[in-house]
C-alpha cells in the first residue's frame, strides 16, 4: 500500500462534517501555519516540497506563489479551480464530495501564505450539488472560527465563497475562469499579463487546482522536505488518479508518484485488470488532451524500461513514443475499442468546447470533427488521414490558449500509433460497419 | 407559478446573498449563479423577459446577460421539458454503453435526441463529460447524477420522474448521486 495524504479518510463515516474531520487531525495545518509560521515560511515549505500543479500543466506551485505581485493597498486573491471538465477526470469531485473540509482547510492555509483575504472556489455548474456540500463545510468553518475575522484569535481574516459556472470546459483555463468569475463569457485572456500580476478584477491572483490546494495541508504538517521524499525525482508526493474505461475497478485512487503503470492497471489494489479478461489496447493517461498510447508503449517506454506514473516517465520519448501525466485522467481501452470512433467523440468534444476566439481552433476543431465523422460513417476519402494531420498541425501552437493544442494532440497521436485503423475505415468501410465498436451495457 | 417575472421573497434572499459575495461594484460577478436561480424559478429556461429582469437586478445591460447566457451550455434559451435528461456521450461513457442508453431512452419516450415529449415532461440531450467517467454510463437530471446506468435503472428513473411530475433544476436540494 502506498502512502495516502489526501483521501486516506474517505471511508470514515461523517468525515464530511467538521467535527469528525477534526477528530481525524483536520485543520491542524491552519493552527500550525497561523500560530507558528509566517506566510513566507509556508511558501518556503511548499517550494521545498516540490509540489507541482495537479490541474494538468504540472507547474511548480511554490514558484507560482512566489511570482505573486504584492503592491501596497491592492487586494490579492486565491481562486481554486474546481472546473474539472477534462474528459476522464473526476478526482476533484471525489475529494470535494467526500472530504470537503480538506479543500476548505487548504484554502485557508494557502490564502494565509499568499496574503489573500478573499478567496473563491470556482466549481463547474454541473457539480451544483457539490457546491452545496462545500457551502455547508464553509458554514461550519465560519462557525468554528476558521474563517471570518481574526481567525483563531490572530489578526488574519479570510472570507471564502463558492461560485458555480455555467457549463463550459474552457472555463478550466485559468484566465477564462477569471473572466467567468467576473460574470462574462469564458474567453481566455491574452497573456501576459499573467494572473499573478493582473488576475481577478485586475488584482494579483493565484489560480490553483483543488488537489494542489488540498496537498498544501499535509505539506505544512510534515514539512516540505519530508513531502519531497515521497515519489520519484521531480515527481514528488501523491497524486489522485481518476481511472475509467474497460477496467474492473474504475474509481479514484491516490497513488505515490512512481508506481509502475503495469501495477496500476493490473493490481487488485487499483484498476484490477481489464474487464472480461480482454487484452489491453490503448491508454490515455492524463485526461483527453494528452496523446493516446498503444499498450506496448504505455507499459514500457521505447527503451523497454517499465513506465512509471510520474511526470517524467510518462513523457519519456516525447510525443513520438510518450505522453503526459496531465490531470491524471487515466482512460483504459480494451481490444474491442475502435480508436477512430473514440477519437471522433473527443474531436466532437473539442469542437463543442472551443470558445471561438481564434480561427485555427474554431475552424480546425470543426473540420476535424467533420472529417472524422465521415470516416466513422464509412464515407472517408483517400486523402482524409493526411488532411486530419494537416489540420491538427495548423492548430498546434497557433492559438491564444492551450485548448487548441489539446484538440490537436489526440488526433496526432491516434494517427501516429493507429494509422492502420484509419486506413481500414477508409478502404473497407463495409467491413468496419459490421464491427461492434462499443459496449452494450446489456451484454457486459 | 405566476407568470410575472419577479423573484419571490426566498429567491430574492438567495440572490442578495450571492451578490454580497463580491466586492462593491463587482456585482456582475453574480451573473452566472443568479441565472441558475432564475432558470429554476421561471420554468426551466431563460426567456428574454427573464434575462432582462436579471439585468435590471444586477444593474447591467441586457446584452451583457444575453451574451453570457448564450455562451454556457447549462442555460436553456428555449423551453425544455420538466426533466432535462442529459446523457454523457464522451469517451469513457461511450466505451461503456452511452449510445445504448440514448437509444433506449429514444425508444421508450418516442423522441429523438434534442426533442421533447408531447406532454412536456422530458427533453433528451447528449452532453460532454460530466466528471462521472468512473461510474459510466451516466446521465444528469437537474442536480442529480444517475450513474452506472442499466436499462432497468433508466426505466425505473423515467417512471419515477413521470409519477412525480415536477420540474428538475440544477439548484434542487434533494439531489441524488451514487458516487
Ligand atoms: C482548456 C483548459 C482546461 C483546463 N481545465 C482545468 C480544470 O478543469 N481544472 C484545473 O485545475 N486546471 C485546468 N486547466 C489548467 C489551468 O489553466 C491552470 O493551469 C491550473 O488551474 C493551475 O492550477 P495548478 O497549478 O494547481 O494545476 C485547464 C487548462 C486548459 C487550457
Ligand atoms: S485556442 Fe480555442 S478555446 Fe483557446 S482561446 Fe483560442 S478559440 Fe478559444
Ligand atoms: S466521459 Fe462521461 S462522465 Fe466523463
Amino acid at each position: 500500500m502506498g502512502k495516502k495524504l489526501l483521501i486516506h479518510n474517505d471511508n470514515v463515516p461523517n468525515i464530511h462534517t467538521l467535527q469528525v474531520y477534526r477528530e481525524h487531525g483536520g485543520y491542524a495545518s491552519v493552527e500550525k501555519a497561523l500560530k507558528s509560521m509566517t506566510p513566507n515560511d509556508v511558501v518556503e515549505e511548499v517550494k521545498k516540497s516540490g509540489l507541482r500543479g495537479r490541474g494538468g500543466a504540472g507547474f511548480p506551485t511554490g514558484m507560482k506563489w512566489s511570482f505573486l505581485a504584492k503592491p501596497e493597498g491592492v487586494p490579492r486573491y486565491l481562486v481554486c479551480n474546481a472546473d474539472e471538465s477534462e474528459p476522464g477526470t473526476f478526482k476533484d469531485r471525489y475529494l470535494m464530495e467526500k472530504v470537503p473540509h480538506a479543500l476548505v482547510e487548504g484554502m485557508i492555509t494557502s490564502s494565509y501564505a499568499l496574503g489573500a483575504n478573499t478567496a473563491y472556489i470556482y466549481i463547474r455548474g454541473e457539480y451544483f450539488y457539490v457546491s452545496r456540500i462545500l457551502e455547508k463545510a464553509i458554514e461550519e468553518a465560519y462557525a468554528a472560527g476558521y474563517l471570518g475575522k481574526n481567525i483563531l484569535g490572530t489578526n488574519y481574516s479570510l472570507d471564502l465563497y463558492v461560485q458555480v459556472g455555467g457549463g463550459a470546459y474552457i472555463c478550466g483555463e485559468e484566465t477564462a475562469l477569471l473572466e467567468s468569475l467576473e460574470g462574462k463569457r469564458g474567453n481566455p485572456r491574452i497573456k501576459p499579463p499573467f494572473p499573478a500580476i493582473a488576475g481577478l478584477y485586475g488584482c494579483p491572483t493565484v489560480v490553483n487546482n483543488v488537489e494542489t490546494i488540498a496537498a498544501v495541508c499535509p505539506i505544512v504538517m510534515m514539512g516540505g522536505d519530508e513531502y519531497a521524499k515521497i515519489g520519484v525525482g521531480r515527481s514528488t508526493g501523491t497524486k489522485l488518479i481518476s481511472a475509467s474505461g474497460h477496467i474492473n475497478k474504475p474509481g479514484v485512487y491516490e497513488i505515490e508518484l512512481g508506481l509502475p503503470v503495469e501495477e496500476f492497471i493490473y493490481s487488485d489494489e487499483y484498476c484490477g485488470g481489464i474487464i472480461n479478461g480482454r487484452k489491453l489496447k490503448a491508454v490515455i493517461a492524463g485526461g483527453s488532451s494528452v496523446p493516446i498510447l498503444p499498450a506496448e508503449l504505455i507499459l514500457k517506454n521505447d527503451k523497454g524500461e517499465p513506465r512509471l506514473m510520474t511526470y517524467e516517465s510518462l513523457s519519456e520519448g516525447g510525443f513520438a513514443t510518450g505522453t503526459m501525466l496531465g490531470s491524471g485522467g487515466f482512460m483504459v481501452y480494451d481490444e474491442t475499442t475502435s480508436i477512430v470512433k473514440n477519437l471522433y467523440t473527443l474531436a466532437r468534444f473539442y469542437h463543442h468546447e472551443s470558445c471561438g476566439q481564434c480561427s485555427p481552433c474554431r475552424e480546425g476543431t470543426g473540420w476535424m470533427e467533420k472529417v472524422l465523422h465521415r470516416i466513422v460513417e464509412g464515407h472517408g476519402k483517400p486523402g482524409d488521414i493526411d488532411l486530419l494531420w494537416d489540420i491538427q498541425k495548423k492548430i498546434e501552437g497557433n492559438t491564444i490558449c492551450p485548448l487548441g493544442d489539446a484538440a490537436a494532440w489526440p488526433v496526432a497521436s491516434a494517427i501516429r500509433h493507429f494509422r492502420h485503423e484509419f486506413e481500414e475505415y477508409i478502404n473497407n468501410p463495409g467491413k468496419i460497419k459490421d464491427v461492434k465498436h462499443y459496449y452494450s451495457t446489456q451484454s457486459a | 407559478m405566476s407568470n410575472e417575472i419577479k423573484f419571490n421573497e426566498e429567491a430574492m434572499a438567495t440572490v442578495n446573498k450571492i451578490i454580497a459575495r463580491y466586492p462593491q461594484g463587482k456585482q456582475k460577478s453574480a451573473l452566472l449563479p443568479i441565472l441558475h436561480v432564475a432558470q429554476a424559478e421561471f420554468g426551466g429556461w431563460l426567456s428574454p423577459e427573464t434575462m432582462d429582469y436579471v439585468a435590471s437586478i444586477l444593474n447591467i445591460k441586457p446584452i451583457e446577460v444575453y451574451e453570457v447566457a448564450s455562451f454556457y451550455s447549462m442555460f436553456n434559451l428555449k423551453p425544455v421539458g420538466k426533466c432535462l435528461l442529459e446523457v454523457c456521450r464522451t469517451s469513457s461513457c461511450w466505451v461503456r454503453g452511452a449510445e445504448d442508453v440514448v437509444k433506449h431512452i429514444e425508444k421508450r419516450l418516442g423522441i429523438k435526441e434534442g426533442e421533447t415529449t408531447k406532454d412536456g415532461m422530458f427533453t433528451l440531450k447528449t452532453v460532454e463529460c460530466l466528471g462521472s467517467c468512473g461510474t459510466a454510463p451516466m446521465l444528469q437530471c437537474g442536480a442529480s447524477f444517475h450513474e452506472n446506468l442499466t436499462m432497468e435503472k433508466v426505466d425505473a428513473l423515467l417512471d419515477e420522474y413521470r409519477a412525480a411530475g415536477k420540474l428538475r433544476s440544477y439548484t434542487d436540494m434533494d439531489y441524488k448521486n451514487t458516487l
